[in-house]
């Protein structure tokens, strides 16, 4: 036989035990030929754009399923960032827009589409202070509408007056949705360093150097890492990055495999494959897991971000190996309240939101899905935001804020927002008042290392 | 169906019986498909076949033939999936 029996059982293992799987294909849409002033001239343009291109889109990802025997989690859309298709002052041309946009994804069977979204780093457009200004709006009365807004970027610096707009529209998106846990702010991530290729929700958009329309596809499988470092037992850390970096590899060839086949049916062009360990909530499906498996006591210790650091760098290495269209975020996440063992480590206090901002220095993207005490201030969110943004400024990386201020709750309860959202405990957040600091507004400047030509 | 898509791997795994074998195989005679290669091993407590075959001249669809095959492995109470070769190919080779 071509391959060894071993390797076809191990492959039949990875899928079926360690749940590897293809967390998102995500169809890529440029809609700038659909642009109005009006929302609702535009939104029905857009809605007709994305039925005629992604009309087989979820047909020919179940077919594909079903030929390699290969779990395909979510199909997805992702559109050019709304705030270049509307160019309106009013917020509600928005609001009209974004109907259209959740009314095509509802038609398509997919679960999210992404790219309510605006790049402000150096500044404001009057399109993207309406845009901005509508969201909370926006994404309480729509269901699969995700949001986000690129705050900063290591060559623009750090658009503070962004910063503290988007504390006040977190603030607002979770009283918007208060019947459900503030579930609106687990749909809007605030960047810095966005990347354009980022299949991933809530933060995937179709950035302006993107093709016409374009397939990338999410791969994830942090329980395959994970029973691969178990399976080696003893063995030094340079043991395991090269585990880590062989498993990825694996995972990453699935992807290229799934896209091609996927781009070649559909007729759209292939962009990435981001190997990001994404966690769900399901037991044995857990980044903070494999941390834990490396050998500390639970995620959120001391050691936990060199843990890290090894095993985002080890996923990039067997990934770039695997292919050469490997993109997007491409690393690992640790959003709180989708991962098992990250819940487990922030209820008995292991992790903090402190220890978190350090693991985002070395994670593929920020604080991600945490929950805070509802009557936090949206002057601590933006202190909060600007932190993450000086870290991915600083260190040219994508860092990223979806935070929930639970509305009514406090630290020890929970928000519950089921299913891939999963439920997080409410954390701690420092509560000295960084109020005069985020308002004085302007712009941190972009540092030295940003004039690189 | 393209070319390429023809050769499928059958894995079968589960409590070993008599049996297994031949019934799997005279669903795949039964709809023309050919067995290219076995093998067989022990995991365990459990029992593991593979099988590459080619469909190129069955008379079903791959579908069609993946569902009687599923339908064959829960009477017998094995697990049996079908899937392309491809994935194999993807993941173990350069």
């Amino acid at each position: 036989m071509r391959f060894a029996i071993e390797e076809i059982l191990e492959t039949i293992q990875m899928i079926g035990t360690s749940r590897l799987d293809i967390r998102t294909v995500t169809l890529g849409v440029n809609l700038f030929d659909c642009s109005d002033r009006d929302g609702e001239v535009a939104g029905e343009k857009a809605y007709r754009k994305l039925l005629r291109l992604g009309k087989n889109l979820c047909t020919v990802t179940s077919d594909i399923e079903t030929e390699f025997g290969i779990p395909i989690v979510n199909t997805r859309l992702s559109v050019s960032p709304v705030s270049w298709i509307v160019s309106s002052n009013n917020p509600e041309d928005y609001v009209r827009f974004v109907k259209w946009l959740d009314r095509a994804a509802e038609e398509l069977g997919v679960n999210f589409i992404g790219g309510y979204s605006a790049m402000v780093q150096k500044g404001f457009s009057t399109g993207d202070r309406a845009l901005i200004e509508s969201i909370p709006e926006a994404l309480s009365r729509t269901e699969r509408v995700c949001s986000s807004i690129n705050v900063a970027s290591t060559r623009a610096g750090i658009n503070m007056d962004a910063v503290l707009l988007m504390g006040h529209i977190i603030k607002r998106c979770a009283e918007a949705t208060a019947d459900k846990d503030g579930l609106a702010c687990a749909k809007l991530v605030v960047f810095a360093n966005a990347v354009e290729d980022n299949p991933f929700m809530a933060g995937s958009f179709h950035g302006s150097g993107e093709p016409e329309c374009v397939i990338n596809i999410g791969v994830s499988g942090p329980g395959v890492v994970k029973d691969a470092i178990k399976k080696l037992g003893d063995g030094n850390l340079g043991d395991i990055a090269e585990v880590i970096k062989r498993t990825s590899f694996k995972i990453t060839r699935m992807g290229e495999l799934v896209g091609n086949e996927i781009s070649k049916r559909l007729g759209i062009p292939f962009g990435v494959v981001d190997v990001s360990l994404a966690p769900t909530p399901a037991v044995g499906d857990s980044v903070a897991e494999i941390l834990e498996e490396m050998g500390l006591e639970a995620c959120g210790g001391h050691g936990s971000t060199a843990a890290l650091a090894m095993l985002v760098d080890a996923v990039k290495k067997g990934g770039c190996f695997a292919s050469s269209s490997v993109g997007g975020l491409s690393g690992a996440f640790i959003p709180v309240s989708e991962d098992a063992a990250m819940i487990r480590a922030a209820e008995e206090k292991v992790i903090t939101l402190d220890k978190l901002e350090a693991m985002t220095s070395v994670c593929s993207v920020g604080l991600d899905m945490i929950a805070i005490p509802g009557d936090t201030s949206a002057e601590v969110i933006a202190g909060i935001i600007a932190d993450e943004a000086a870290i991915g400024m600083i260190n040219h990386k994508t860092t990223g804020v979806r935070i929930i201020p639970a509305p009514g709750k406090t630290v020890g309860d929970y928000v519950e927002f089921g299913g891939l959202l999963g439920r997080a405990p409410v954390m701690a957040v420092n509560s000295a008042n960084p109020a005069a600091f985020v308002r004085r507004g302007g712009r941190i400047p972009a540092p030295i290392h940003s004039l690189k030509n | 169906m393209g070319t390429e898509l023809q050769k499928v791997v059958i894995t079968v795994i589960g409590v070993d019986r008599v049996g297994i074998v031949a019934s799997i195989s005279s669903i795949l005679a039964e709809s023309g498909a050919n067995i290219i290669d076995i093998s067989q091993t022990i995991m365990g407590d459990l029992f593991a076949m593979v099988m590459m075959i080619d469909i190129s001249k069955a008379s079903v669809e791959f579908k069609a033939l993946k569902e009687r095959l599923e339908q064959e492995g829960s009477r017998l109470g094995v697990e049996v999936k079908a899937q392309h070769e491809q994935i194999f190919r993807y993941m173990h080779r350069v």
